[in-house]
This record gives structure tokens, sequence and C-alpha cells, in this order.
């Protein structure tokens, strides 16, 4: 079944009196338990796609369906509820609140969803604990490492469950051996049947991923399982 | 509703994490409430004081009292058809006095005003009340020395008085004034009872406390022509009572008067009411002006709050951009900033209030304030009500911001 299906997506920005286009017509379909790159150079709209299937952005036109509900015309208050629960966001600069501790900053999604103090507890532990830092649960982000931060992300974004991880360049901000662990880690979190979305325009970070879409000037320009031929029937 | 209250606890945390981690700002935009909110407190406070003074003053004066007088005290009526009327006289007073079955107490005063004099001490201008034994029991006086003139020294015309206590402190300083002679422009006075303090400023020369008293005979005999009009107090014997007791009065001033069935009152009976009227009247403008001023320092704090919210929203807008990334609705990021604002007007709040109350306790030594609860209570919605209005604005721009553009910001 698919998770994601977009169909015919534009998003277009008024820029002064300028139309720009940044998505035109993009269709796409991902499955569950699927690991998939987006790449293409800047400016070719992979951050207008992932805020569109992140839910913090609606398309101009086309549909958005996710998990068989459609999003595309939602109301702010109900895509943050979506966002809650369906998405587990992993940004390039980490994104933590820097006055809280990575336990509040794990625990923070549950607090919006609304889940009792004690299950939220043992909830936020065991994502910490699943990236290897249970340890480090009371430090503030100040106190931790590039790569220990990122992994507190990662929790975060695990901590609900959520239908899909989505990442926009999570090694952009981490040297290549940090970087290596944090992919070896979202390998370890693909293997235990997540979906994740990875953003980036580095072809060896790509590679990490099962299938790579490219975009140019707000199209699909390819979509191809890695090491095999085009995938028939998904997209255009 | 659960859900609310830990979004709500979360917003907690976070306005007292915001507020720790920028002291100095805090605490200057708190001091903007804490002015505002102590201003308020002291005004409401010495208008509460001054409130109590009056009343107190007046049941000093006696309650349930009627003050029969050829003009009425507070009317609009034409100051000159009054003057026209007959005056009151000592005569018409003893008519009345004899026909009247329902007052608790009736007597004359008259009014007049002179230098009293003991040794090198001396009072300029002492308000003189001229009137008979009976007035004190148209009064709640209490007495520090001696007595009220007896019914023989009232009818005798003797020169006896009995003093205030501010103007015995003036004359006697330490000594005992009992039986001590006072001068009254050069006449000698006897005196034979010092009142208790009344303790109420609010009355002026009126205040017992500064006033001398002596028997109505006297001032005929050495200040007034026996012509002059006279006040007649009538004291009901009770407050159900006062209305039938004025009823009586009129009735039987109207027959001592020699008035006829058609003819208008040519005098006028007048009540604490009038007094209380005409002290609204004043006072109560003096209150919406008073509280008017103090309030525009509120409003500055209130301005200073909203200005360093928005400061503060916009600071924190890629924290706003993290929060509705994982989930946090308008709602939880607008009732985040909305419990900052009323946090910091609230401690202010608190703040200015403990000011206010130790103020006034100060001040109390000098002017009468009276710290109520209600006041206390005013003071806190108050803030609380500040913080949330001025916070409105920030918190709601905080709310709608989109998160794509929040989440770019650095």
């Amino acid at each position: 079944m698919n998770i994601i299906n977009l169909e015919n997506i534009s998003r277009v920005y008024q820029v002064g009196s300028e139309e720009v286009h940044a998505l035109d017509g993009v269709s796409l379909k991902i499955d569950r338990n699927e690991y998939v790159a987006i790449m293409g150079p800047s400016g070719s709209g992979k951050s207008t796609l992932m805020n569109i299937v992140g839910c913090l952005d609606t398309p101009t036109s086309g549909s958005y369906v996710l998990k068989g509900t459609d999003v595309s015309d939602m109301s702010d208050n109900e895509l943050a509820e979506v966002r809650n629960r369906e998405i587990g966001f992993v940004f390039q600069t980490f994104n933590l609140l820097p006055r809280a501790t990575s336990f509040h900053n794990v625990e923070l999604p549950l607090i919006y969803a609304g889940v009792p103090a004690a299950e939220r507890r043992q909830k936020a532990e065991q994502a910490l604990a699943s990236v290897g830092l249970k340890e480090r649960m009371l430090h503030k982000p100040n106190e931790l490492s590039g790569g220990q931060r990122q992994r507190v992300a990662v929790a975060r974004a695990l901590v609900v469950g959520p239908s899909i991880i989505l990442a926009d360049e999570p090694t952009g901000n981490l040297d290549s051996k940090t970087g290596e662990d944090i992919m070896s880690l979202f390998n370890e979190i693909y293997k235990l049947g997540n979906t994740i979305i990875l953003v980036t325009h580095e072809e060896y970070i790509a590679n990490h991923a099962k299938r790579v879409i490219r975009l140019l000037d707000g199209k699909v320009e390819s979509d191809k399982l890695v090491g095999s031929r085009t995938i028939p029937n998904r997209g255009n | 509703m659960r859900h609310h209250l830990f979004e709500w606890k979360e917003g907690l945390l976070i306005s007292l994490n915001a507020i720790r981690a920028n002291k100095a700002r805090s605490i200057l935009t708190m001091l903007g409430i804490v002015i505002g909110i102590c201003s308020v407190a002291l005004m409401a406070t010495a208008i509460n004081g001054i409130d109590k003074a009056f009343v107190d003053g007046i049941s000093a004066l006696g309650a349930n009292n009627l003050y029969i007088d050829k003009y009425a005290w507070f009317s609009d009526e034409d100051f000159f058809l009054m003057r026209n009327r007959k005056n009151v006289t000592m005569e018409q007073f003893e008519r009345f006095e004899k026909l009247v079955q329902l007052p608790l107490a009736v007597a004359p005063t008259i009014l007049t005003m002179h230098k009293v004099l003991h040794g090198d001490n001396y009072v300029e201008g002492t308000l003189m009340t001229g009137t008979t034994d009976g007035y004190v029991r148209t009064t709640n006086f209490n007495f520090a020395r001696g007595r009220f003139f007896s019914p023989l020294e009232s009818s005798g015309a003797r020169n006896v008085a009995v003093l205030g206590s501010e103007v015995a402190v003036h004359l006697f300083e330490k000594q005992d004034p009992l039986a001590q002679e006072v001068k009254v422009d050069g006449i000698p006075f006897r005196v034979v009872g010092v009142l208790e303090k009344q303790g109420s400023n609010m009355l002026g020369n009126f205040n017992p406390d500064n006033q001398v008293y002596i028997p109505i005979g006297t001032v005929f005999k050495y200040f007034r022509r026996d012509r002059d009009t006279v006040t007649i107090v009538v004291r009901a014997r009770s407050t159900e009572l006062t209305e039938a007791t004025k009823e009586e009065a009129i009735g039987m001033m109207r027959r001592v008067r020699g008035l006829l069935y058609d003819e208008k009152d040519d005098f006028s009976v007048n009540t604490q009411e009038g007094l209380t009227t005409e002290y609204d009247k004043v006072v109560g403008v003096i209150k919406l002006v008073g509280l008017f001023i103090t309030g525009l320092s509120l409003l500055v704090g209130a301005i200073g709050i909203m200005n360093i919210m928005f400061v503060s929203v916009k600071e924190r807008t890629k924290e706003i951009g993290i929060r509705k990334a994982i989930g946090a609705k308008k709602r939880t990021i607008m009732g985040q900033f909305l419990t900052e604002a009323a946090l910091i007007c609230l401690l202010g709040g608190l703040v200015g209030l403990l000011l206010a109350v130790a103020l006034s306790m100060l001040i109390n030594k000098f002017l009468p304030t009276s710290v109520q609860v209600n006041t206390i209570v005013l003071a806190i919605s108050i803030s609380l009500l500040t913080g949330i209005v001025s916070g409105l604005a920030p918190a709601w721009t905080a709310a709608k911001m989109d998160p794509v553009e929040a989440l770019r910001y650095e």
C-alpha cells in the first residue's frame, strides 16, 4: 500500500511580480518501508517537495494523499496534528531546543500528542536508548557533540512512531566519519521497518538509499532503484 | 482536557525558562508593571482610606442626625431666596423642643470663630460651637477628661468650655487642662471636659478634635446678637425612625414658624445624606481622575510588555518553527507566549502590590489609607489581565507563523 501518493503536485511562489514554479506537476508514490533519496541541484525543488511531503507546506495544485488521507487542503492545525503523528523530521542543523535537555527535546512531540507523563518518560528513554544516548539524557544540546545532537534529533523523530522519517541533509553539518555513523543509524532504523525519505545532494549519502529520485527544475528527472533500471509505473 | 493541561504546563516551563534566560530584560520589563500596579493599588488604597475616614468622621458627628437650618446645605435652591427667610431663633428652638416627641435628643447650635489662648499657647480661628447640654446626646463623644457642661451651666450661660483633643494638646501640651482657664478673645472660660480623639481629618475644622464647645448663652452674651440664626440638631432614636422623626420635625417647625398650610417651608432639614452626596460628587471626580492617571502608568507598563514580547517572538522564530514542525498547534504556541506575558505581569504585579502595601503603611502616618482585600484581588486580576491583553498581539504573530519560513530563520 502506498504511504505517500503525490498526484500532479505544483507549488508556485510569487516573487515580486514573477511567478516561480518550484514544483511543476510532480507525481510520486512511496510505499511503506522504502528508503528513498531525493536528489537534485539547488533550485531543483527538493526542499519544496520535502516541505510538502512533510506537511509543512501545502501544494498550489495537485493532491497529496498520506496514509489514505488527503492532506492537500488541510488547515494549519490539522497539518500540525498530521506532522505530530505521522512525520519525524531530522534537519541538517539538528534544530533542537537549545535550553532543553535531550530528554525534554525527545519528549516534546509526545507532549503535543497528549501522552501522559509516565508513558512519555518511558517512550522518550526508549528512543534515546535506541540511538545510544540514554546516559546523555539530561545534557543540553551545547553539551553534546554534533553527532550526538543529530542522534537526539533522530530519537525525537522516532519517538511517536511516525509513518515517515524525513531527513533533510542530515549529515550536512557533520564530518564524514560522524556522517557515516548517522547513515548507519538510518540503515538500522530502515531495517526495523520504517519508511525513510532522505533529501541530499551528496551521491555517497544517496547511495545508502534503495531508491533515488532526481529532480530538476521542479520536475522528476529520474526515479531509479539503486543499481537497477528505472521503476516502471512509479511517478511520471 | 488533560491534553491541554500538558501543553499548558509545558508553556509554563518554557515561560519560566525564557524569563530566567533573559533576567535583566525580564526584570526591566517587570519594573513597568511593578510601578503601574503599585500606583494603581496605592491610589485605590488612598481612596479607600479617604472614604473610610469620611464615614468615620460622619459617624463621630452622630448618625441619624437631622439639622434644621435657615439654609439648605446642599441644594440648588437660590441662596438669595433662602437668605430672605426668617432666622431660626433660640425662642423658636425652645418651643420646638417642647413640641417634638420622637427625637432622642435635640440641641441648638451656633458657630463662631475665635482665638483661644492659654498662657503663651494659642490657636487662631478655632471653630466654637455654642450649644446646650443636650448636644452631647446627639453625638458619639467620649471624654478623655471631665464631662460635657451640665444643664445648669448651660442655662446659666456659665463661662465653661469643652475642648477637642487637638485644641487641648495645642494649648496645654502635656498638662492636664481640667479646671484650667482658657481665654476666648480675652474672656476667661473654665475647662470642664476634654474629648477623646475622634480621628477624622476629613472634616477639617468641623472635626470635633479641632473644636471648642461652650454654652450657647455665652455665645449670645459675648459674640453674637440675640436674633442670630441657630441650627437645631435633632437625633432620631434609630435609622428606621429617622424618616418619621423628620416628618414630625417639619410639622412642628412649621407650627413654631406659624406657617399656613399652603405656604412653603421657610427652613430646611439637612441630613448627612446630603453631605455624603456632596462628598461623592467632589471626591468621585477626584477618584476617577486619580485612577485614570495611575492607569496611564499601567498602560505604559503594558506597552513595555507588548514590546518585549514582540522581541521575544522574533528572537525565538526558529524555536517556533521547530515546535510547529514536531506538531505544536496555533493554540499551543499562542498559549506559550500568553503564559509568558501573563507570568511577567503577575510577578510584576505581586511585587508592585507588596510595594504598595509597604508604602501605604508609611503614608498612613500622614494620610488615611486602607488596604482592602478587594484591592489586592483587583490588583492581581488587573496585572494578569494586562499580561494577557498585551501578550495577545505578539502571541498571535507567533501562532500564525509559517513553519517553513520560521525554520529557515537564523
